[in-house]
């Protein structure tokens, strides 16, 4: 028999393979995040919310919504992108992916769509349970969706160029720990840029979170911190970006293959 | 079935890795569609450096392979859909079920899903009773033929088969051996390679010899036994020997240590059938000779590198370098 153009059984596999992983850990998978939020709301939205103003005529507790869920994306999608392929690079299995008539591009799907889906799920779960503490009102469900995939897909591939960069576990914890918390944490997941000083408001620009969590934010509530063509532009950019690398990555088999 | 249709064609091959070292130097080979092919070598001699190369998992720095007339570059989806690899090294997912994580090698290699050959090839390795059982529930011989499993999900008419018998008991390899004669009898190709000649002389066909990244030798098995199989079998005589009578010429003895010891070199296939051995003692009693002790021994694989490698490849062996 010929071998097909595009393996669509391969893909299968890994995806499956990849959500299965998930469902065996599904209640850490949920119960975490879920949690993490209930705290969140606790502490922001009904301690300190209450005594803050509105943001933009928004209410605190719903002003941050946008925020929390960005946040749990951008962590759950690096880690589910880099663990994908790092635990088979760790304890060996990569052999047979290396071995199998799998394109880069059919690799590529399947495991950043298996992370992606995830984080999609994570997402609308956190969005529920938010749900649960304030009254949100989505006013561009159509663009929330295509922020909440778009900024999913590019994490999980941007974690899973990390996955395969990454020669040990501190490696992988490293990038996630040190340059995305800090990034979200000023990327306005909790204020308004307005609420900055004006030279704090001009260097946060260079934050390329701002442009995700503002763009995300417009979609809920119509007000943003920039024009939302300009979120969307740079969410566009930041993909491309990473599906720059990667496709340097497999052109050159860098760490995968000697 | 042309036994002489190669299935895999090695051209040219060489390996440098970034370190600098020569793994594989210039390598031509030809695989014989059917046969099972056993590579012998040392540690370090290119044999999993030249697995990997061919199954897709190492990037050969020159040369060309072809897999059943798919080039491994070119027409790599052609080629691995034809190829099973099982790697010496155990790596699995340990905390996969035994039958997805076959299932799954089966999807990987772009097969449609077949339960009942994934049933088939559980049973013919013993693993249908554990199918529910996870991965590291399983013992050292268990994953092993779990490899196996993996390795033969999708069909492949070539398999590859890194140091099967590493690790794995007498019993594990006596079955694992009949599994790989009832492949090949099925129409696979089976290129495997290990440290032990004797499992060479037990299930190859033919046996190529690597060594520092060349092919030393690639010859059919019993022209290779013939050369490097030998056995020696000393005596330790009763009474000193001046000279060996004339009617012991035929096993063309040896005298040594001033005539105490009767020395008889011969071939692994003369020893299988022991009609040299048995003949000599008895026209030795016949002759009256007595001897206090006997001992036999067996060239090793070591000695047998030993003498490959100091050997002028060329002549002795009638092989290119």
């Amino acid at each position: 028999m010929n071998a097909p153009r595009f393996n669509a059984y391969g893909v299968a596999a890994i995806y499956r393979f990849e959500m299965a992983r998930f469902m065996r850990t599904i209640w850490q998978s949920l119960v975490t995040p879920v949690i993490t939020t209930s705290l969140y709301f606790v502490v922001f939205g009904s301690a300190i919310g209450s005594r803050m103003s509105d943001v933009n005529g928004v209410p605190y507790a719903a002003f941050i919504v946008p925020g929390l869920i960005m946040m749990t994306v951008f962590t759950e999608s690096i880690f589910n992108g880099s663990f994908g392929i790092y635990f088979p690079k760790f304890v060996g299995t990569i052999y047979e992916l290396l071995s199998a008539p799998v394109s880069y591009v059919e690799v590529v799907l399947a495991y950043v769509g298996a992370a992606a889906t995830k984080s999609v799920a994570l997402g609308l779960v956190i969005l529920a349970t938010a749900s649960l503490f304030v009254p949100i009102h989505i006013l561009h469900v159509g663009w929330m969706i295509g922020f909440l995939v778009l900024i999913s897909v590019t994490f999980s591939l941007f974690g899973f160029i990390l996955g395969i960069w990454a020669n040990s576990f501190e490696q992988l914890n490293i990038v996630p720990m040190l340059i995305m918390t800090p990034l979200t944490f000023l990327g306005g997941a909790f204020y308004s840029i307005d609420m900055l000083p004006p030279a704090w408001r001009t260097l946060t620009l260079f934050n390329p979170v701002v442009y995700l969590i503002s763009g995300f934010r417009w979609s809920f509530f119509g007000t943003a911190d920039v024009a939302v063509g300009l979120s969307f532009g740079m969410t566009l950019g930041f993909l491309a970006v990473c599906l720059a690398v990667v496709a340097v990555v497999f052109k050159t088999g860098y760490r995968l293959k000697n | 079935m042309n036994p002489m249709t190669p299935i895999i064609s090695i051209a040219n091959l060489t390996k440098t890795y970034a370190s600098g070292q020569e793994a594989l130097k210039a390598i031509n080979l030809d695989i014989r569609k059917g046969e099972i092919f056993a590579l012998l070598g040392p540690n370090g001699a290119g044999k999993t450096t030249l697995i990997n190369i061919v199954c897709g998992i190492v990037t050969a720095s020159t040369g060309t392979v072809s897999a059943d007339g798919h080039d491994i570059v070119r027409d790599y989806r052609g080629a691995r859909m034809k190829i099973g690899l099982v790697p010496q090294e155990l790596h699995t997912d340990a905390f996969e079920k035994v039958i997805a994580t076959v299932t799954f090698s089966r999807g990987l290699f772009g097969r449609a899903p077949n339960p009942a050959h994934i049933e088939k090839i559980l049973r013919e390795l013993s693993l249908w009773d554990k199918r529910e059982a996870k991965v590291r529930t399983l013992s050292g011989g268990m994953k092993r033929r779990l490899m196996i499993a993996k390795a033969l999900a999708h069909e492949p008419s070539i398999l590859f088969l890194d140091e099967p018998s590493a690790g794995v008991d007498v019993e594990l390899r006596r079955d694992m051996w009949a599994m790989v004669r009832s492949l090949r009898a099925s129409g696979v190709t089976i290129i495997l390679t290990t440290h032990y000649i004797e499992e060479a002389e037990d299930m190859a066909d033919r046996i190529g010899v690597i060594n520092k990244g060349e092919l030393i030798v690639v010859e059919e098995k019993a022209a290779l036994m013939k050369k490097l199989g030998k056995k020696e079998m000393t005596l330790n005589l009763q009474e000193p020997m001046a000279e060996i009578p004339p009617s012991l010429a035929d096993w063309g003895l040896e005298l040594k240590a001033d005539g105490h010891e009767l020395h008889y070199a011969f071939d692994a296939s003369a020893a299988n059938t022991g009609g040299g051995i048995a003949l000599l003692l008895k026209r030795l009693a016949e002759l009256g000779i007595g001897f206090k002790d006997l001992h036999t021994s067996q060239s090793s694989l070591e000695d047998i590198f030993v003498n490959l490698v100091r050997a002028d490849a060329d002549s002795q062996w009638g092989v290119r370098k």
